[in-house]
């Protein structure tokens, strides 16, 4: 019997091109996503050195960070946007490159459509000019970002030298209740290990409430495993990761697919593996969750309190909680429940696929949205968006008082114009809630699908389970 | 990239953790098409006011921060996004190293391509460095040390093979390239599981 492996040392170990001595080792990339904001300086070099790409057949691009979310018979009028979105556009021609442009009907996200255009496959390496790349790990895939030199290198050699990571096992066990979501479980995690807790690891999750979640949940959840610091996190492939991957457009079809399942069966971490770090998290015993601060990580169960810098002890890291409050403008020791907010923001990477839509028209339906506060939903694809539109979510949306926009990034990152203003607050169901993020002066509450829409209701922080008439 | 030598400098000390690619350069400089001009965005939002005016409490605009090349940090720096801006940024603005307790993966990886040099620091040199203001420090790369006035020699880790890059003023992509031999072997003996080009 050969030594007991991971999920994670698996898909290291099967695409391994070379192994030198005092150098890193050469990872083969099976897939890699390209998108305007990370490539054009990495296109660039290729050309100065003469080189072509590789494997297009290996590499899809599209645009979705600096493109507005208006309606798509108007122009991109931020015109180093459209240059940049035009630059992708000549990139993806010279070098033969796959590609959904702004006008496709496929365009989204990048991480929303690896997965829906079925191209995201367990067992691969996936990497994309993007920390959110994680996502795809939700397939048992190894997902990571990288920067862009990087982005050049796999273009040009569709292989990245690396170390191998630490692995680190995120056991989840239990039922999640009413109210809570996936999204609560990584807010959760990130809170307890804190922002660089998963620094030099990828993690594997795992347990009864990670095999109990949607494929989009699990999305949810590997998403952020950069906020904690990993750059990668992964779910071993099972029955639910197969039903969702079968019959779409990149998936393997008829005898070419059960020799891909027969292949994907081998992928979860043997028994008796050893992990070099474990957390475990107890679903049931979650509740929803909402960051006060400006990182992921500063985290608290919406019935809790904003912690008090006073009664840590001094040294940075009470000065840092300090300084996260000033930007806040929040309370030390105050509930954050009840706190006014002003905008809304449902989308991203994190939380725009149909289930969280799903999610969110549960609570709107048949209300509306307070008349102090924009909402403002931006499914994550344009198919995510025409299949809400025949389930008639957009409808509740609009009914309630909320903007129903076209799919991009959008105020997850506020590079294409929708922003939040100085000083305005926002509960959003994106990944970061960094100083700015959302605009300039703009703070973030981060949130779950279902929090999100509670508090679009009544202006205010909003526990979803105290909503009146509500689950 | 320049071969990374020797030097001497001041250092810039920004006494925060967690310090995010977002802060390092925001996303709204994001939208450029090349590398040039990011070393004057460089930490926008702390270092200028609404009206694009230097804030003069903010220590990158003091006259004393301009000439250093090295900047200290709190713990994580560069956490966040995987913009390979921020080093561009930094290296632009004329810092040649970061100085910290721990840095987040993917800047340093990124740093470390671009002639930025992430050294991890003791906690208690690291408070050293924030009570000695104005202290000349010497960086060698080569001897991986981070010499202090009093001439002590802090030893810092770096990865060998970055190690050589960086002193060779070679980058990664020339030493991948010399594999095709070894990158085609692979390719021949794995099906590839996709093809973008046939949807
Ligand atoms: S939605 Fe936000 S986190 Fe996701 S890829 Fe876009 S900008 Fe990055």
């Amino acid at each position: 019997m050969s030594k007991p492996r991971t999920i994670i040392e698996k898909v290291w170990d099967a695409h391994l091109v070379s192994e030198r001595a005092g150098a890193p080792a050469l990872l083969f990339i099976d897939l890699h996503l390209v998108h305007e904001v990370t490539s054009p300086q990495a296109f660039a070099g290729l050309r100065e050195r003469g080189l072509r790409l590789r494997r297009p057949d290996l590499t899809f691009a599209t645009v979705d960070h600096s493109t507005p979310t208006t309606p798509r018979t108007l122009p991109i009028v931020d015109q180093i946007a459209a240059t940049q979105v035009a630059q992708l556009e000549a990139n993806a021609r010279d070098f033969g490159i796959p590609y959904f442009g702004f006008q496709n009907h496929n365009q989204g996200i990048v991480h929303v459509i690896g997965p829906e255009q079925g191209l995201t496959q367990p067992g691969m390496t996936v990497v994309c000019g993007d920390s959110h790349t994680a996502t795809h790990g939700a397939f048992g895939a190894l997902a990571f970002g990288i920067g862009t030199s990087e982005v050049e290198m796999v273009l040009a050699t569709q292989c990245l030298p690396q170390r191998p990571s630490k692995t680190f096992e995120v056991r989840v066990d239990g039922r999640l209740r009413p109210g809570v979501a996936a999204k609560d479980i990584i807010l959760a995690m990130i809170a307890k290990i804190g922002i660089a807790g998963g620094t030099g690891c990828v993690f594997e999750y795992r347990g009864s409430a990670i095999g109990a979640l949607s494929m989009d949940e699990r999305m949810t959840v590997c998403n952020m495993s950069i906020e904690a610091g990993a750059r990668a996190g992964m779910i071993a492939p099972d029955q639910t990761t197969y039903d969702y991957i079968a019959g779409r457009n990149f998936a393997p079809k008829g005898a070419v697919w059960d020799a891909a399942v027969a292949r994907w069966s081998q992928l979860p971490t043997d028994d008796g593996a050893v992990y070099d770090k474990s957390v475990t998290i107890d679903a049931s015993s979650l509740e929803p969750m909402i960051t006060f601060g400006t990182n992921p990580g500063m985290g608290i169960p919406i019935t809790g309190a904003v912690p008090d810098p006073s009664t840590m002890p001094a040294g940075v890291e009470r000065e840092s909680l300090a300084k996260a409050l000033r930007y806040m403008d929040l309370e030390a020791g105050k509930p954050l429940a009840g706190h006014r907010i002003d905008v809304v923001f449902i989308g991203s990477c994190t939380n725009s696929r149909i289930s969280d839509l799903r999610a969110a028209a549960s609570v709107l339906k048949g209300r509306k949205v307070s008349p102090k506060v924009r909402v403002m939903v931006v499914p994550g694809s344009q198919n995510i968006k025409r299949q809400a539109e025949a389930e008639g979510l957009d409808q509740i949306f609009k009914d309630a008082g909320a903007e129903w926009r076209e799919a991009g990034c959008s105020m997850c990152i506020a590079m294409n114009g929708d922003q939040l203003e100085p000083g305005q607050y926002s509960v959003s169901t994106s990944n970061r809630n960094f100083e700015g993020r959302q605009g300039k002066g703009g703070r973030t509450f981060l949130a779950s699908p279902l929090t999100a829409a509670a508090s679009a209701v009544t202006g205010v922080v909003t526990d979803v389970r105290a909503l009146p008439g509500k689950v | 990239m320049e071969k990374f030598t020797a030097f001497e400098s001041t250092a810039v000390l920004l006494p925060i953790d967690n310090i995010d690619t977002d802060q390092i350069i925001p996303a709204r400089f994001l939208k450029t098409i090349t590398k040039d001009g990011l070393g004057d965005q460089l930490f926008y939002d702390w270092r200028y006011d609404a009206s694009g005016a230097p804030k003069a409490d903010f220590v990158l605009n003091k006259a004393e921060s301009k000439q250093a090349q090295i900047l200290v940090a709190g713990d994580n720096f560069g956490c966040g996004s995987s913009r390979e801006h921020a080093p561009w940024a930094l290296t632009q603005y004329g810092f040649r190293a970061v100085v910290g307790t721990s840095f987040a993966d993917i800047f340093k990886g990124n740093s470390l391509k671009n002639g930025l040099l992430p050294i991890v620091v003791p906690a208690d040199v690291h408070a050293w460095l924030f009570e000695n203001p104005g202290a000349v420090l010497r960086v060698d790369l080569a001897a991986q040390t981070l010499v202090l006035p009093d001439g002590r020699k802090v030893e810092f880790p770096v990865d060998a093979f970055a190690k050589h890059c960086m002193l060779e003023g070679v980058d990664e992509l020339g030493y991948v390239l010399q594999q095709a031999d070894a990158i085609s072997a692979y390719e021949a003996s794995h099906a590839a599981p996709i093809n973008t080009l046939q949807g």
